[in-house]
């Protein structure tokens, strides 16, 4: 059997009892943490409350190797992975490939940037668009894909939703601020008027965790502003209902004009 | 003011005045006297002395060349010549002609403007000639020809006078020939050579003189007076009379072109930029006042001026302290020193201006090929300089001391910036380097060099660098990226003939396609429309082809995928040998919606395991370098001879004789030649005169694949056998 358990949003301490409850049953326990972060992947917590070692994997282990299937067969196998299994991760792979093996699958949720940072930056989560990820540049690999996914979510006025990519192997976590440099490169690419100086924008840090920061404004002032330590997400608004404007002024220091429509 | 003070005032004055320079090249098939017609050149023109030039070689200056008798690099020289009441400066580049060098002649071909075709009037016209011949040509280079050790023809081969015609009409015939197919349209007419307009000349470099029809009509002297000559021993008299320095010089300032002439036809043809800007017309009308045009061909390390890096300019004028722009690497660097060449030597002035040949000291980073112009004026780059032989052979050099670890690794990449045609892979882990070159030759001179630069070193056999292709078709296969949600869909099959060939000789450039320009040279390359409009990578003779429609975010990973495509050439999946010769499409495309999960680490390893997959499913094969061997040998040794062709796999072409001796011309895989100076040596008594030519690579017959495969993946640390298809399609 493999249990796929949700670590949730920021810390160990966002599993659920459910999934705490299933890890003391399981023979063989591995985590990953490529996907995501959370704040202190020691997850000595868990290691004392179930009395368990924990075995961190990489990348290529669960890709190519598929490791926790090699035990899965036999033995009582669970993954760990930060946020929602599911959710913006290429998971879904193991549970078809444990399905084609006859190896029972079982997905224990968790709490997720999809719902938390909507909801943390009072945006209706029903006017949201297609989600999308800025990558950190490479060699011949500049996508402008999340600038026109921006472009496309706006078109129907939805929000969107900019995940920032991570390379948990170098501990390099994109933040807010590269996040908003890359749009603005796009745009000088491009010259398509979506993104400038001017766009309203939020910014999330550290969501999940007991202060969460929330801020709302035009790119330039937040491009200069330092939004402490990761993980750091981004909305680019479409237009708003006048409770979102409402919130993003009072609890993201927004603009108070952003109510008349000038987003 | 001294001898010496002048001539450097006339050097300084001339190369101001493009109509008054030429700046020319000697080519030949090695032997046929390059080396001793240009040290004569300069004797004659007062640049060495007398007694030095046809004793000592000077312009193989280097102790190896004299040690082996070959010239290795292309040197330059300049001098002065008079000619009809008028000074001329001549600006010479004495080419190597051994097959193994191949790239320098190229190199020095974009430098010239002009080049005497040197044929040894006993040979005859050889499989080299015709190389550089369709090197200059296609450089736009005019030729003129020399025809050499007459004075052989009469005294050692005692032929009569209407043979001597005969043998002089072949020659001349059989170069026109040449010119007549490999020259540029506009002048497989006006570049034939012509006895009439003195075109040609005919004479003993060895013995200094020369003749052409001009010099004959000034003089009166005839055929058969100089048959008299030779033939009474007379020529140091013929030497007076008709100096060869005189008659070749003269030929040169009055058939080959100026630079001022040369450059309004060869700049559209070696420049790709907008000649109508103004960088463009200035090159075309070779003016010094426009923006700062020059192309690096030759870069050297000199024991005291540190680099010194030989150019054409072609636009502007260069001066000492200038800042300069390398437009290949988008660097900037600054100039310490220019000169001009006066004799062998190089004279630093305070500028040098368009049209001349120039040597920059002390500009880092420069590298033959390199484009160079004012940082604030920047310019488009010179077309690369084509190499049309490319490296067959393999060593492995190691340190023999540990302490000069650091120095080998600085001299090898010294010897790689110098000569473009050697390969240098740096291991520093294991200290373990590897050279590749065109030759067995060619690599104990570069070890040769290694040691002169004081560091002592280890060599290992040579190995044979071999290609990996395929025979048949197969696809579409299915590669998966490493998270499973990519995939592409590729097909291979073997590149068509007449496509393979357009890319080996230019037609079509390598890299990758930018706009729809190339799609027409592609169909007449023989390529299906269809395909023509699609190809997005030329790579190392291969093809990469988008047969997809309308696939979103294709666009956004077209780069990653041809990163794919050419890491996959670059290590073949039998041996990890270079893939060519293959057709690669991509039929269709399955991509992930967000971008953090196609990037290269995706993309990368899925195309890559795609195109293995359909290589191995498609008849891979592996190639092996060829070289063709021609071989002169006394009839009584001709069997010993060819029995030491057919002991290594070798082939007989074709075989003709002469009196008593007999040219065979054979081709024989270069795996086997190694050994063979010393065995065709002993087998002949030493009576064989003998070249080689590389030749490509053909099928490695079926009975080796196996062994050879397993020799090189065990040389290379890989399992012995090469994965199947199944290995790359879980
Ligand atoms: N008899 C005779 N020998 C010549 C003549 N020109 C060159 N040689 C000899 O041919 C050999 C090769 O000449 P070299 O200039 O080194 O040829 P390269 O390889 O083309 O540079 C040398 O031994 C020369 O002395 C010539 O006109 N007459
Ligand atoms: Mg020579």
């Amino acid at each position: 059997m493999l249990y796929i358990i949700g670590l949730g949003l920021y810390d160990e301490n966002d599993i659920s009892i459910k999934g705490m409850k299933t890890l003391k049953e399981c023979d063989r326990i591995f985590a990953e943490f490529y996907t995501a972060k959370l704040k202190d992947q020691s997850l000595s917590t868990i290691k004392e409350k179930t009395g368990k070692d924990i075995q961190i994997i990489g990348r290529k282990e669960i890709e190519e190797e598929m490791k926790p299937l090699k035990y899965a067969k036999r033995e009582d196998v669970a993954l760990l992975v930060p946020g929602d299994p599911l959710a913006a991760t290429t998971h879904s792979t193991l549970i078809l490939e444990a399905q084609r093996k006859n190896i029972k699958t079982r997905i224990i949720h968790s709490s997720s940037i999809f719902s938390a940072a909507p909801g943390l930056a009072g945006l209706q989560i029903y006017k949201f668009g297609k989600t999308t990820t800025i990558p950190f540049p490479e060699e011949n690999y500049f996508p402008h894909s999340p600038y026109l996914t921006i472009k496309n979510n706006l078109k129907y006025d939805a929000h969107t939703l900019i995940l920032l990519d991570i390379k948990a192997e170098e501990n390099k976590y994109m933040n807010a601020n590269q996040g908003l440099k890359y749009l603005l490169k796009v745009e000088e690419e491009r010259k398509e008027n979506i993104i400038s100086l001017d766009s309203l924008a939020v910014v999330l840090a550290r969501v999940g965790s007991s202060n969460p920061l929330i801020r709302a404004d035009r790119i330039k002032k937040l491009i200069v502003e330092d939004f402490g330590g990761p993980l750091h997400c981004l909305i680019i608004p479409s237009k708003l209902h006048f409770l979102e404007a409402e919130y993003l002024i009072e609890i993201g220091r927004a603009p108070p004009e952003i109510l008349e429509g000038r987003i | 003011m001294s001898r010496r003070a002048k001539m450097i005032n006339k050097i300084k004055e001339l190369m101001n005045k493009p109509d008054y320079i030429r700046n020319i090249g000697i080519v030949a098939h090695i032997d046929h006297g390059k080396t001793t017609l240009s040290d004569n050149l300069l004797a004659g023109a007062g640049m060495i002395s007398a007694e030095l030039a046809g004793e000592q070689l000077f312009l193989d200056f280097d102790e190896q060349e004299q040690a082996r008798g070959i010239t290795i690099d292309a040197a330059n020289v300049s001098m002065v010549h008079p000619y009809n009441g008028k000074e001329y400066l001549i600006n010479l580049i004495d080419t190597p002609g051994h097959v193994d060098f191949g790239g320098d002649v190229t190199r020095a071909m974009r430098a010239v403007d002009g080049a005497v075709v040197v044929v040894c009037a006993v040979e005859g016209v050889m499989p080299q000639t015709e190389t550089v011949l369709r090197q200059a040509l296609k450089e736009h280079v005019k030729p003129v020809l020399f025809i050499n050790k007459v004075d052989r023809l009469i005294n050692e081969l005692k032929l009569k006078p209407e043979e001597l015609q005969e043998r002089f009409i072949k020659i001349i015939s059989q170069v026109n020939k040449l010119i007549k197919s490999m020259a540029p349209k506009e002048f497989k007419e006006k570049w034939q050579v012509k006895v009439e307009d003195g075109s040609v000349a005919f004479g003993s470099a060895y013995y200094n003189w020369a003749i052409n029809v001009p010099i004959m009509q000034e003089t009166g002297i005839t055929f058969k007076d100089i048959y008299q000559y030779c033939k009474e021993d007379r020529q140091k008299e013929l030497a007076q009379k008709v100096p060869l320095h005189k008659v070749l010089l003269g030929m040169v300032v009055k058939h080959l072109p100026s630079p001022s002439e040369s450059q309004a036809y060869r700049v559209p043809i070696i420049w790709q930029g907008d000649l109508e800007s103004e960088e463009g017309q200035s090159m075309l009308k070779t003016d010094p006042q426009g923006p700062l045009a020059v192309m690096i061909t030759d870069v050297r390390i000199d024991k005291h001026a540190g680099e010194v890096a030989t150019g054409r300019i072609f636009g502007g004028t260069i001066k000492k302290g200038d800042e300069i722009f390398l437009v290949g690497s988008h660097a900037t660097s600054r100039v310490q020193q220019v000169g001009v060449y006066m004799g062998p030597e190089r004279i630093n002035t305070d500028l040098v201006p368009a049209g001349n040949i120039v040597a920059i000291t002390g500009a880092k980073n420069v590298v033959a090929g390199e484009t160079i112009c004012d940082p604030e004026r920047k310019i488009e780059a010179f077309e690369s300089l084509e190499h049309i032989s490319e490296p067959v052979v393999t060593v492995a050099v190691e340190a023999k001391n540990t302490k000069d670890l650091p120095k080998l690794i600085e001299v090898l990449r010294q010897i790689a910036k110098e000569d473009p045609t050697v390969k240098v892979e740096i291991n520093e882990e294991t200290g373990e380097h590897l050279v590749s070159g065109m030759g067995e030759l060619h690599l104990e001179i570069i070890a040769y060099r290694i040691n002169e630069k004081g560091v002592e070193i280890e060599t290992s056999e040579p190995i044979v660098v071999y290609r990996e292709t395929v025979m048949d078709n197969a696809g579409p296969v299915e590669g998966k990226s490493p998270n499973k949600h990519n995939r592409f869909y590729i097909t291979i099959e073997p590149l068509e003939e007449s496509v393979f060939k357009a890319i080996q000789e230019g037609m079509i450039k390598e890299g990758r396609i930018k706009g729809k320009e190339m799609a027409n040279k592609f169909i007449k390359a023989g390529l299906s429309k269809e395909e023509a409009r699609r190809v997005w990578d030329v790579y190392e003779r291969n093809l990469f082809i988008n047969m997809t429609r309308g696939i979103q975010y294709l666009d956004e990973i077209k780069e990653l995928i041809l990163d794919g495509f050419e890491t996959a050439i670059d290590d073949g999946p039998l041996a990890k040998e270079k893939v060519m010769g293959v057709k690669v499409k991509l039929m269709d495309a399955k991509i992930h919606e967000d971008a953090v999960h196609r990037g290269p680490a995706q993309v990368l390893p899925a195309v890559r395991r795609a195109i293995y997959a359909a290589m191995m499913m498609a008849e891979p094969k592996i190639l092996e370098p060829i070289q063709k061997v021609f071989i002169n040998v006394p009839q009584e040794y001709m069997g010993n001879a060819t029995r030491e062709i057919q002991n290594r796999r070798g082939q007989i072409l074709d075989m003709s004789q002469e009196g008593d001796m007999v040219t065979v011309e054979a081709k024989v895989p270069v795996a086997e030649m190694f050994g063979f100076a010393g065995d065709i040596r002993s087998a002949t008594e030493g009576r064989c005169l003998w070249s080689t030519e590389n030749a490509g690579f053909e099928k490695l017959p079926d009975e080796l694949q196996k062994t050879i495969i397993r020799e090189i993946r065990t040389r290379k640390g890989l399992s012995p056998e090469p994965y199947g298809a199944d290995h790359y399609l879980s």
